[in-house]
Protein backbone atom coordinates (compact mmCIF):
# COMPACT_ATOMS: atom_id res chain seq x y z
CA UNK A 1 0.00 0.00 0.00
CA UNK A 2 1.24 3.13 -0.73
CA UNK A 3 -0.15 6.90 0.12
CA UNK A 4 0.25 9.49 -3.35
CA UNK A 5 -1.67 13.06 -4.29
CA UNK A 6 -3.01 12.49 -7.26
CA UNK A 7 -3.83 14.88 -9.98
CA UNK A 8 -7.16 14.92 -11.90
CA UNK A 9 -7.03 14.79 -16.05
CA UNK A 10 -10.29 14.52 -16.39
CA UNK A 11 -13.10 13.31 -14.84
CA UNK A 12 -16.31 12.39 -17.34
CA UNK A 13 -19.29 10.65 -16.87
CA UNK A 14 -19.30 7.97 -20.26
CA UNK A 15 -22.85 6.19 -19.39
CA UNK A 16 -25.80 7.15 -17.35
CA UNK A 17 -24.34 8.20 -13.51
CA UNK A 18 -21.25 6.25 -14.83
CA UNK A 19 -18.02 8.30 -14.84
CA UNK A 20 -14.41 7.74 -15.60
CA UNK A 21 -11.81 9.41 -13.21
CA UNK A 22 -8.14 9.87 -14.85
CA UNK A 23 -5.64 9.92 -12.48
CA UNK A 24 -2.06 11.21 -12.76
CA UNK A 25 1.50 11.18 -10.22
CA UNK A 26 3.89 9.25 -8.89
CA UNK A 27 1.58 5.48 -9.64
CA UNK A 28 3.42 1.90 -10.44
CA UNK A 29 1.63 -0.15 -12.79
CA UNK A 30 -1.23 -1.89 -10.29
CA UNK A 31 -2.70 -5.11 -10.72
CA UNK A 32 -5.89 -5.90 -12.46
CA UNK A 33 -8.41 -5.90 -10.29
CA UNK A 34 -6.68 -4.15 -7.41
CA UNK A 35 -8.89 -0.65 -6.01
CA UNK A 36 -7.40 2.61 -4.89
CA UNK A 37 -8.90 3.79 -1.77
CA UNK A 38 -9.88 7.68 -2.75
CA UNK A 39 -10.23 10.82 -0.49
CA UNK A 40 -14.30 12.47 -1.12
CA UNK A 41 -13.95 16.17 0.57
CA UNK A 42 -16.76 16.06 3.27
CA UNK A 43 -16.74 12.62 3.84
CA UNK A 44 -14.70 10.76 6.83
CA UNK A 45 -14.12 6.79 5.02
CA UNK A 46 -12.20 6.72 1.52
CA UNK A 47 -14.30 5.11 -1.66
CA UNK A 48 -12.90 1.88 -2.57
CA UNK A 49 -12.83 1.86 -6.51
CA UNK A 50 -11.25 -0.56 -8.64
CA UNK A 51 -8.86 0.14 -11.55
CA UNK A 52 -10.05 0.35 -14.62
CA UNK A 53 -6.73 1.01 -16.77
CA UNK A 54 -3.15 1.15 -15.30
CA UNK A 55 -0.29 2.36 -16.39
CA UNK A 56 2.88 3.65 -15.06
CA UNK A 57 2.28 7.29 -13.55
CA UNK A 58 -1.47 7.07 -14.57
CA UNK A 59 -4.60 5.53 -13.20
CA UNK A 60 -8.51 5.67 -14.61
CA UNK A 61 -11.17 4.41 -12.34
CA UNK A 62 -14.82 4.05 -13.66
CA UNK A 63 -17.28 4.22 -10.51
CA UNK A 64 -21.41 4.79 -10.28
CA UNK A 65 -22.98 7.54 -8.55
CA UNK A 66 -24.63 5.58 -5.57
CA UNK A 67 -24.42 7.92 -2.66
CA UNK A 68 -23.17 10.85 -1.02
CA UNK A 69 -19.56 9.93 -1.53
CA UNK A 70 -19.50 9.40 -5.40
CA UNK A 71 -22.18 12.19 -5.85
CA UNK A 72 -18.79 14.26 -4.53
CA UNK A 73 -16.33 12.48 -6.80
CA UNK A 74 -18.14 13.93 -10.05
CA UNK A 75 -17.58 17.11 -8.96
CA UNK A 76 -13.57 16.54 -9.44
CA UNK A 77 -12.22 18.92 -12.10
CA UNK A 78 -8.62 18.87 -14.21
CA UNK A 79 -5.66 19.77 -11.61
CA UNK A 80 -7.81 18.64 -8.55
CA UNK A 81 -5.32 17.20 -6.35
CA UNK A 82 -6.81 14.03 -4.40
CA UNK A 83 -5.12 11.73 -2.29
CA UNK A 84 -5.09 8.24 -2.59
CA UNK A 85 -4.27 4.77 -1.20
CA UNK A 86 -3.16 2.62 -3.90
CA UNK A 87 -2.11 -1.03 -4.36
CA UNK A 88 -4.72 -2.16 -2.56
CA UNK A 89 -6.11 -5.79 -2.70
CA UNK A 90 -5.16 -9.01 -4.54
CA UNK A 91 -6.23 -8.99 -8.10
CA UNK A 92 -7.11 -11.52 -10.73
CA UNK A 93 -4.26 -13.80 -11.06
CA UNK A 94 -3.45 -15.20 -14.80
CA UNK A 95 -3.11 -18.80 -15.10
CA UNK A 96 -0.27 -20.63 -17.70
CA UNK A 97 -2.99 -23.21 -18.16
CA UNK A 98 -5.92 -20.51 -19.45
CA UNK A 99 -6.34 -20.46 -23.35
CA UNK A 100 -9.26 -19.28 -23.66
CA UNK A 101 -11.08 -16.42 -20.84
CA UNK A 102 -14.20 -15.57 -20.33
CA UNK A 103 -14.74 -12.44 -18.22
CA UNK A 104 -18.58 -11.76 -16.90
CA UNK A 105 -19.53 -8.24 -15.73
CA UNK A 106 -22.51 -6.93 -14.48
CA UNK A 107 -23.05 -3.09 -14.28
CA UNK A 108 -20.31 -0.99 -12.77
CA UNK A 109 -18.71 -4.35 -11.92
CA UNK A 110 -17.40 -4.70 -15.69
CA UNK A 111 -14.47 -2.03 -15.05
CA UNK A 112 -11.88 -4.17 -13.44
CA UNK A 113 -12.23 -6.41 -16.40
CA UNK A 114 -10.68 -4.03 -18.64
CA UNK A 115 -7.14 -3.93 -17.33
CA UNK A 116 -7.78 -7.90 -17.02
CA UNK A 117 -9.00 -8.12 -20.78
CA UNK A 118 -5.45 -5.65 -21.93
CA UNK A 119 -3.25 -8.34 -20.15
CA UNK A 120 -4.93 -11.12 -21.50
CA UNK A 121 -4.62 -9.60 -24.42
CA UNK A 122 -0.80 -8.82 -24.40
CA UNK A 123 -0.15 -12.47 -22.96
CA UNK A 124 -2.47 -14.07 -26.29
CA UNK A 125 -5.04 -15.15 -24.64
CA UNK A 126 -8.27 -15.53 -26.40
CA UNK A 127 -11.11 -13.49 -24.48
CA UNK A 128 -14.89 -13.24 -24.48
CA UNK A 129 -16.77 -10.58 -22.46
CA UNK A 130 -20.17 -11.46 -21.44
CA UNK A 131 -21.37 -7.97 -19.68
CA UNK A 132 -24.75 -7.48 -18.45
CA UNK A 133 -26.52 -3.97 -17.48
CA UNK A 134 -30.34 -2.82 -16.72
CA UNK A 135 -30.43 -0.61 -19.92
CA UNK A 136 -28.43 0.18 -22.99
CA UNK A 137 -27.86 3.80 -20.92
CA UNK A 138 -25.86 2.53 -18.33
CA UNK A 139 -23.08 0.77 -20.92
CA UNK A 140 -19.69 1.85 -20.16
CA UNK A 141 -16.28 0.91 -22.73
CA UNK A 142 -18.40 -0.94 -25.79
CA UNK A 143 -15.77 0.45 -27.84
CA UNK A 144 -12.87 -0.54 -25.84
CA UNK A 145 -13.69 -3.99 -25.02
CA UNK A 146 -14.40 -4.39 -28.49
CA UNK A 147 -10.71 -3.77 -29.74
CA UNK A 148 -9.30 -5.82 -26.93
CA UNK A 149 -11.72 -9.11 -26.67
CA UNK A 150 -12.28 -11.21 -29.26
CA UNK A 151 -16.07 -11.54 -28.48
CA UNK A 152 -18.18 -9.39 -26.76
CA UNK A 153 -21.83 -10.42 -26.04
CA UNK A 154 -23.89 -7.75 -24.16
CA UNK A 155 -27.47 -8.24 -21.80
CA UNK A 156 -29.56 -5.50 -20.67
CA UNK A 157 -32.19 -6.05 -18.82
CA UNK A 158 -34.78 -3.92 -20.33
CA UNK A 159 -34.11 -5.50 -23.71
CA UNK A 160 -32.77 -2.34 -25.13
CA UNK A 161 -29.22 -3.48 -25.85
CA UNK A 162 -28.15 -7.26 -27.01
CA UNK A 163 -29.74 -10.13 -25.23
CA UNK A 164 -32.64 -9.24 -23.24
CA UNK A 165 -32.27 -11.09 -19.43
CA UNK A 166 -29.34 -11.93 -17.62
CA UNK A 167 -25.75 -12.92 -18.33
CA UNK A 168 -25.87 -16.43 -17.16
CA UNK A 169 -28.28 -17.17 -20.13
CA UNK A 170 -25.34 -16.00 -22.91
CA UNK A 171 -23.08 -18.45 -21.13
CA UNK A 172 -23.66 -21.71 -23.04
CA UNK A 173 -22.78 -19.38 -26.34
CA UNK A 174 -19.34 -19.17 -25.00
CA UNK A 175 -16.11 -21.14 -25.07
CA UNK A 176 -13.89 -20.99 -22.15
CA UNK A 177 -11.87 -23.01 -19.88
CA UNK A 178 -11.36 -19.97 -17.37
CA UNK A 179 -14.01 -17.38 -16.01
CA UNK A 180 -13.23 -14.57 -14.37
CA UNK A 181 -16.39 -12.41 -12.94
CA UNK A 182 -16.98 -8.90 -11.42
CA UNK A 183 -21.07 -8.03 -10.36
CA UNK A 184 -23.38 -7.71 -7.78
CA UNK A 185 -23.80 -10.60 -5.35
CA UNK A 186 -26.82 -12.50 -6.73
CA UNK A 187 -25.40 -12.31 -10.44
CA UNK A 188 -22.35 -14.01 -8.82
CA UNK A 189 -24.32 -16.17 -6.99
CA UNK A 190 -26.15 -17.20 -9.98
CA UNK A 191 -23.29 -17.53 -12.16
CA UNK A 192 -21.46 -19.35 -10.05
CA UNK A 193 -24.00 -22.32 -10.44
CA UNK A 194 -24.17 -21.56 -13.97
CA UNK A 195 -20.54 -21.57 -15.26
CA UNK A 196 -18.51 -24.71 -15.64
CA UNK A 197 -14.89 -24.72 -15.24
CA UNK A 198 -12.99 -22.90 -12.76
CA UNK A 199 -12.12 -19.27 -12.22
CA UNK A 200 -12.57 -15.93 -10.22
CA UNK A 201 -14.68 -13.82 -8.75
CA UNK A 202 -14.37 -10.24 -6.96
CA UNK A 203 -16.45 -9.16 -4.50
CA UNK A 204 -17.43 -6.31 -2.99
CA UNK A 205 -18.40 -5.07 0.25
CA UNK A 206 -18.57 -1.46 2.81
CA UNK A 207 -15.14 -1.37 3.86
CA UNK A 208 -13.88 0.46 6.71
CA UNK A 209 -9.89 0.65 5.73
CA UNK A 210 -9.26 -0.91 2.52
CA UNK A 211 -5.73 -2.80 4.02
CA UNK A 212 -6.84 -5.45 6.25
CA UNK A 213 -7.01 -3.73 9.99
CA UNK A 214 -10.41 -3.29 11.20
CA UNK A 215 -12.59 -6.28 9.78
CA UNK A 216 -15.11 -4.84 8.70
CA UNK A 217 -15.42 -6.51 5.08
CA UNK A 218 -15.20 -10.30 6.37
CA UNK A 219 -16.13 -13.31 4.56
CA UNK A 220 -16.64 -16.79 5.81
CA UNK A 221 -14.73 -18.90 2.71
CA UNK A 222 -13.98 -22.65 2.62
CA UNK A 223 -10.34 -21.39 4.20
CA UNK A 224 -12.16 -19.89 7.05
CA UNK A 225 -12.68 -16.23 7.95
CA UNK A 226 -11.22 -14.07 4.92
CA UNK A 227 -11.42 -10.01 4.41
CA UNK A 228 -12.47 -9.09 1.29
CA UNK A 229 -10.02 -5.90 0.93
CA UNK A 230 -6.73 -7.58 1.89
CA UNK A 231 -7.35 -11.23 0.96
CA UNK A 232 -9.46 -10.73 -1.80
CA UNK A 233 -11.48 -8.59 -4.06
CA UNK A 234 -10.62 -11.77 -5.74
CA UNK A 235 -11.79 -15.51 -4.42
CA UNK A 236 -11.27 -18.77 -6.57
CA UNK A 237 -14.47 -20.32 -7.24
CA UNK A 238 -13.81 -22.68 -4.53
CA UNK A 239 -13.20 -20.22 -2.27
CA UNK A 240 -16.33 -19.26 -1.73
CA UNK A 241 -19.41 -20.45 0.15
CA UNK A 242 -23.08 -19.78 -1.03
CA UNK B 1 15.51 18.23 22.98
CA UNK B 2 11.84 17.70 23.75
CA UNK B 3 10.81 14.66 26.23
CA UNK B 4 7.93 13.24 24.99
CA UNK B 5 8.26 10.20 26.89
CA UNK B 6 5.16 9.33 29.87
CA UNK B 7 4.75 6.68 32.37
CA UNK B 8 1.64 4.50 32.10
CA UNK B 9 0.80 2.32 35.31
CA UNK B 10 4.85 2.11 35.50
CA UNK B 11 5.54 1.02 32.05
CA UNK B 12 7.85 3.64 30.38
CA UNK B 13 6.18 4.43 27.34
CA UNK B 14 8.44 6.98 24.34
CA UNK B 15 5.54 8.50 23.82
CA UNK B 16 2.00 8.69 24.32
CA UNK B 17 0.85 7.64 21.24
CA UNK B 18 -1.11 3.68 21.04
CA UNK B 19 -3.37 2.96 17.91
CA UNK B 20 -6.43 1.54 19.37
CA UNK B 21 -7.96 -1.70 19.81
CA UNK B 22 -9.53 -3.02 16.55
CA UNK B 23 -8.26 -0.07 14.18
CA UNK B 24 -5.03 -1.74 13.81
CA UNK B 25 -4.91 -5.77 13.64
CA UNK B 26 -2.57 -7.24 15.53
CA UNK B 27 0.04 -5.38 14.07
CA UNK B 28 0.96 -7.66 10.90
CA UNK B 29 -0.36 -5.35 8.22
CA UNK B 30 1.01 -2.33 9.08
CA UNK B 31 4.60 -3.69 9.98
CA UNK B 32 4.59 -3.67 6.02
CA UNK B 33 3.54 -0.07 5.93
CA UNK B 34 6.03 1.26 8.27
CA UNK B 35 8.40 1.22 11.09
CA UNK B 36 6.29 0.49 14.11
CA UNK B 37 8.65 1.46 16.41
CA UNK B 38 8.00 4.72 16.58
CA UNK B 39 4.90 4.31 18.60
CA UNK B 40 4.62 4.65 22.04
CA UNK B 41 2.77 1.01 22.65
CA UNK B 42 -0.23 -0.63 20.56
CA UNK B 43 -3.51 -1.95 21.57
CA UNK B 44 -3.99 -4.91 19.54
CA UNK B 45 -7.15 -6.43 18.39
CA UNK B 46 -9.70 -7.33 21.29
CA UNK B 47 -9.43 -10.94 22.14
CA UNK B 48 -11.71 -13.51 23.37
CA UNK B 49 -11.16 -16.71 24.98
CA UNK B 50 -12.63 -18.83 21.88
CA UNK B 51 -12.03 -17.52 18.12
CA UNK B 52 -14.91 -15.56 16.46
CA UNK B 53 -15.80 -14.74 13.50
CA UNK B 54 -18.25 -11.70 14.22
CA UNK B 55 -21.76 -9.96 13.42
CA UNK B 56 -22.67 -10.44 9.40
CA UNK B 57 -21.88 -7.23 6.97
CA UNK B 58 -22.58 -4.91 6.25
CA UNK B 59 -20.68 -3.99 9.51
CA UNK B 60 -19.27 -0.47 8.62
CA UNK B 61 -21.28 2.62 7.73
CA UNK B 62 -20.41 6.18 6.97
CA UNK B 63 -21.59 9.14 9.15
CA UNK B 64 -20.61 12.61 9.40
CA UNK B 65 -17.00 12.75 10.74
CA UNK B 66 -16.59 9.54 11.86
CA UNK B 67 -18.16 5.73 11.34
CA UNK B 68 -19.97 3.10 12.82
CA UNK B 69 -19.22 -0.25 12.80
CA UNK B 70 -19.93 -3.50 14.37
CA UNK B 71 -17.75 -5.70 13.55
CA UNK B 72 -18.42 -7.85 16.72
CA UNK B 73 -14.60 -9.23 18.25
CA UNK B 74 -13.79 -10.63 14.86
CA UNK B 75 -10.03 -12.53 16.47
CA UNK B 76 -8.66 -15.97 16.26
CA UNK B 77 -8.89 -16.55 19.89
CA UNK B 78 -6.70 -16.00 22.88
CA UNK B 79 -4.48 -19.63 22.28
CA UNK B 80 -4.00 -18.53 18.19
CA UNK B 81 -3.06 -14.79 19.59
CA UNK B 82 -0.49 -15.45 22.25
CA UNK B 83 0.64 -18.31 20.26
CA UNK B 84 1.17 -16.61 16.95
CA UNK B 85 -0.58 -13.19 16.34
CA UNK B 86 1.81 -11.30 19.48
CA UNK B 87 4.87 -13.69 18.95
CA UNK B 88 4.89 -12.40 15.52
CA UNK B 89 4.35 -8.37 16.63
CA UNK B 90 6.90 -8.88 18.56
CA UNK B 91 9.57 -9.43 15.93
CA UNK B 92 8.92 -6.46 14.17
CA UNK B 93 7.75 -4.35 17.62
CA UNK B 94 9.94 -3.60 20.47
CA UNK B 95 7.82 -1.52 22.58
CA UNK B 96 5.49 -2.34 24.98
CA UNK B 97 2.42 -4.42 24.00
CA UNK B 98 -0.90 -3.50 25.43
CA UNK B 99 -3.84 -6.98 25.45
CA UNK B 100 -7.52 -6.23 24.85
CA UNK B 101 -9.01 -8.88 26.60
CA UNK B 102 -12.83 -9.46 26.56
CA UNK B 103 -15.40 -12.55 27.46
CA UNK B 104 -19.17 -13.17 27.77
CA UNK B 105 -19.01 -14.10 31.33
CA UNK B 106 -16.20 -13.69 34.18
CA UNK B 107 -14.71 -17.74 33.82
CA UNK B 108 -14.32 -16.40 29.93
CA UNK B 109 -12.55 -13.28 30.78
CA UNK B 110 -10.36 -14.89 33.03
CA UNK B 111 -9.49 -17.41 30.88
CA UNK B 112 -8.56 -15.24 28.13
CA UNK B 113 -6.63 -12.81 30.38
CA UNK B 114 -4.74 -16.51 31.76
CA UNK B 115 -3.24 -16.79 28.15
CA UNK B 116 -2.70 -12.82 26.99
CA UNK B 117 -1.03 -11.41 29.82
CA UNK B 118 1.93 -13.37 30.39
CA UNK B 119 2.71 -12.26 26.97
CA UNK B 120 1.91 -8.66 26.77
CA UNK B 121 3.41 -5.65 29.34
CA UNK B 122 -0.37 -4.46 30.18
CA UNK B 123 -3.64 -5.70 30.14
CA UNK B 124 -6.69 -3.41 28.89
CA UNK B 125 -9.83 -4.91 30.12
CA UNK B 126 -12.65 -4.66 27.37
CA UNK B 127 -16.19 -4.22 29.05
CA UNK B 128 -17.61 -1.64 26.59
CA UNK B 129 -18.07 -3.44 23.12
CA UNK B 130 -21.20 -2.31 21.88
CA UNK B 131 -21.52 -5.00 19.35
CA UNK B 132 -21.58 -8.01 20.75
CA UNK B 133 -24.47 -9.73 23.11
CA UNK B 134 -24.37 -10.72 26.77
CA UNK B 135 -20.92 -9.90 27.26
CA UNK B 136 -18.31 -6.91 26.75
CA UNK B 137 -21.08 -3.81 27.52
CA UNK B 138 -23.26 -5.89 29.51
CA UNK B 139 -20.70 -5.57 31.68
CA UNK B 140 -19.55 -2.19 31.21
CA UNK B 141 -22.63 -0.56 32.21
CA UNK B 142 -23.25 -1.27 35.63
CA UNK B 143 -20.96 -0.18 38.56
CA UNK B 144 -21.66 -3.80 40.05
CA UNK B 145 -21.13 -5.50 37.23
CA UNK B 146 -17.83 -3.44 35.88
CA UNK B 147 -16.55 -3.96 39.63
CA UNK B 148 -17.10 -8.07 38.83
CA UNK B 149 -15.19 -8.15 36.08
CA UNK B 150 -12.09 -6.48 37.45
CA UNK B 151 -12.13 -8.34 40.74
CA UNK B 152 -12.42 -11.28 38.95
CA UNK B 153 -9.46 -10.93 36.30
CA UNK B 154 -7.51 -9.17 38.75
CA UNK B 155 -7.09 -12.84 40.45
CA UNK B 156 -5.37 -13.95 37.63
CA UNK B 157 -3.95 -10.63 36.16
CA UNK B 158 -0.16 -10.40 37.42
CA UNK B 159 0.23 -7.00 34.84
CA UNK B 160 -0.79 -3.75 35.00
CA UNK B 161 -4.48 -3.76 34.20
CA UNK B 162 -6.84 -0.75 32.63
CA UNK B 163 -10.12 -1.33 32.12
CA UNK B 164 -11.66 0.74 29.01
CA UNK B 165 -14.95 1.88 30.22
CA UNK B 166 -18.50 2.56 27.72
CA UNK B 167 -19.57 6.00 27.11
CA UNK B 168 -23.22 4.46 27.13
CA UNK B 169 -23.62 5.26 30.48
CA UNK B 170 -25.61 8.28 32.66
CA UNK B 171 -22.55 8.76 34.61
CA UNK B 172 -19.06 7.37 33.40
CA UNK B 173 -17.63 8.62 36.90
CA UNK B 174 -19.64 5.88 39.00
CA UNK B 175 -18.42 3.03 36.93
CA UNK B 176 -14.63 4.78 36.78
CA UNK B 177 -14.70 4.61 40.54
CA UNK B 178 -15.76 1.07 40.97
CA UNK B 179 -13.00 0.14 38.57
CA UNK B 180 -10.58 1.68 41.09
CA UNK B 181 -11.83 0.17 43.70
CA UNK B 182 -11.88 -3.20 42.37
CA UNK B 183 -8.03 -2.92 41.73
CA UNK B 184 -8.01 -1.19 38.31
CA UNK B 185 -4.26 -0.04 37.71
CA UNK B 186 -5.93 2.51 34.87
CA UNK B 187 -8.64 3.19 32.93
CA UNK B 188 -8.98 3.81 28.91
CA UNK B 189 -12.22 5.96 28.07
CA UNK B 190 -13.92 6.36 25.82
CA UNK B 191 -15.40 2.65 23.67
CA UNK B 192 -17.61 3.33 20.81
CA UNK B 193 -20.84 5.64 20.99
CA UNK B 194 -23.90 3.32 20.17
CA UNK B 195 -24.88 4.68 17.21
CA UNK B 196 -27.99 3.98 13.78
CA UNK B 197 -27.63 4.58 10.31
CA UNK B 198 -30.72 4.07 8.07
CA UNK B 199 -30.31 3.79 4.03
CA UNK B 200 -33.81 5.72 3.22
CA UNK B 201 -33.98 4.50 -0.13
CA UNK B 202 -33.76 0.86 0.86
CA UNK B 203 -35.86 1.29 4.17
CA UNK B 204 -32.86 -1.39 5.77
CA UNK B 205 -30.50 -0.21 8.63
CA UNK B 206 -27.34 0.58 6.75
CA UNK B 207 -25.36 -2.12 9.27
CA UNK B 208 -26.67 -5.73 9.13
CA UNK B 209 -26.98 -5.62 13.01
CA UNK B 210 -29.13 -2.10 12.57
CA UNK B 211 -27.08 -1.20 15.62
CA UNK B 212 -23.24 -0.38 15.76
CA UNK B 213 -20.42 1.69 17.51
CA UNK B 214 -20.06 5.64 16.79
CA UNK B 215 -16.65 6.64 16.32
CA UNK B 216 -14.13 9.35 14.73
CA UNK B 217 -13.59 13.06 15.63
CA UNK B 218 -17.23 13.72 15.78
CA UNK B 219 -16.87 12.24 19.57
CA UNK B 220 -13.63 14.03 20.15
CA UNK B 221 -15.48 16.55 22.71
CA UNK B 222 -17.17 13.46 24.40
CA UNK B 223 -14.15 11.80 25.11
CA UNK B 224 -12.37 14.85 26.35
CA UNK B 225 -15.41 15.79 28.64
CA UNK B 226 -15.08 12.08 30.24
CA UNK B 227 -11.28 12.00 30.32
CA UNK B 228 -11.28 15.27 32.30
CA UNK B 229 -14.28 13.90 34.84
CA UNK B 230 -12.80 10.77 35.45
CA UNK B 231 -9.19 11.88 35.38
CA UNK B 232 -10.36 14.33 38.23
CA UNK B 233 -12.50 12.10 40.68
CA UNK B 234 -10.16 8.88 40.40
CA UNK B 235 -6.20 8.36 41.22
CA UNK B 236 -5.17 5.95 38.76
CA UNK B 237 -3.73 7.43 35.17
CA UNK B 238 -6.22 7.27 32.38
CA UNK B 239 -5.72 6.63 28.50
CA UNK B 240 -8.03 8.84 26.18
CA UNK B 241 -9.27 7.54 23.29
CA UNK B 242 -11.90 9.05 20.88
CA UNK B 243 -11.68 10.92 17.73
CA UNK B 244 -7.69 11.63 18.09
CA UNK B 245 -6.15 12.70 14.71
CA UNK B 246 -3.70 15.25 15.53
CA UNK B 247 -0.73 16.16 17.76
CA UNK B 248 -3.01 18.90 19.02
CA UNK B 249 -5.55 16.54 19.82
CA UNK B 250 -3.23 14.46 21.62
CA UNK B 251 -2.08 17.33 23.68
CA UNK B 252 -5.34 18.79 24.41
CA UNK B 253 -6.53 14.60 25.84
CA UNK B 254 -3.19 15.18 28.12
CA UNK B 255 -4.13 18.42 29.55
CA UNK B 256 -7.92 17.29 30.17
CA UNK B 257 -6.06 14.45 32.04
CA UNK B 258 -4.69 11.42 30.13
CA UNK B 259 -1.36 10.31 30.50
CA UNK B 260 -1.75 8.28 27.42
CA UNK B 261 -3.69 8.76 24.17
CA UNK B 262 -5.04 6.11 21.88
CA UNK B 263 -5.75 7.06 18.01
CA UNK B 264 -7.86 4.87 16.70
CA UNK B 265 -10.88 5.69 13.44
CA UNK B 266 -8.05 8.07 11.97
CA UNK B 267 -6.03 4.60 11.15
CA UNK B 268 -8.43 3.36 9.01
CA UNK B 269 -8.69 6.38 6.60
CA UNK B 270 -5.04 7.78 7.15
CA UNK B 271 -2.66 4.72 7.26
CA UNK B 272 0.06 6.75 8.58
CA UNK B 273 -1.69 9.17 11.36
CA UNK B 274 -0.10 7.89 13.97
CA UNK B 275 4.28 8.60 12.92
CA UNK B 276 2.54 11.68 11.53
CA UNK B 277 1.76 12.77 15.31
CA UNK B 278 4.69 11.13 16.61
CA UNK B 279 6.81 13.13 14.19
CA UNK B 280 4.71 16.49 14.40
CA UNK B 281 4.36 16.51 18.50
CA UNK B 282 7.97 18.11 19.53
CA UNK B 283 6.83 20.95 17.12
CA UNK B 284 3.43 21.36 18.44
CA UNK B 285 5.58 21.37 22.10
CA UNK B 286 8.05 23.90 21.40
CA UNK B 287 5.28 25.82 19.87
CA UNK B 288 3.16 25.93 23.04
CA UNK B 289 6.50 25.87 25.36
CA UNK B 290 6.10 22.28 26.65
CA UNK B 291 9.19 21.12 27.08
CA UNK B 292 8.26 17.56 29.49
CA UNK B 293 5.06 16.19 27.50
CA UNK B 294 4.42 14.50 31.21
CA UNK B 295 4.18 17.87 32.76
CA UNK B 296 0.63 18.56 31.14
CA UNK B 297 -1.27 15.94 32.18
CA UNK B 298 -4.08 17.42 33.86
CA UNK B 299 -3.44 20.80 34.30
CA UNK B 300 -6.63 21.83 33.71
CA UNK B 301 -8.23 22.80 37.17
Amino acid sequence: MIKRNLVVMRNEEVASKIFRLELAGEIPQLVAGSFVEVEVKGQYLRRPISVCESMPGKVTLVYKVVGKGTAQMTKLVANDVVNCLLQLGNGFHISDSCRKALLIGGGIGTAPLYQLAVELRAKGIGTTLVAGFASQSEIFYQKEFAKVCDKTLYATMDGSFGHKGLVTELLPECDYDYFYACGPTPMLKALNAAVTTEGELSLEERMGCGFGICMGCSLMTTHGAKRICKDGPVFRKEELIW
Amino acid sequence: MVDLSVNLCGVKLQNPVIPASGTFGFGAEMSEVYDLNVLGSISIKGTTFEPRFGNPTPRIAECPSGLLNSVGLQNPGAKVVAEEEIPHLRQHFHQPIIGNVCGFSLDDYRACCELIAPKVEIVELNISCPNVHNGGMAFGTTPDGAASVVKAVREVCHKPLIVKLSPNVTDIVVIAKACEEAGADGLTLINTLLGMRIDIRRRQPVLARKMGGFSGPAVFPIALRMVYQVSKACHIPVVGCGGVASAEDVVEMMMAGATAVQVGSENLRDPFVCPQIVESLPSVMKELKINKLSEIIGIIE
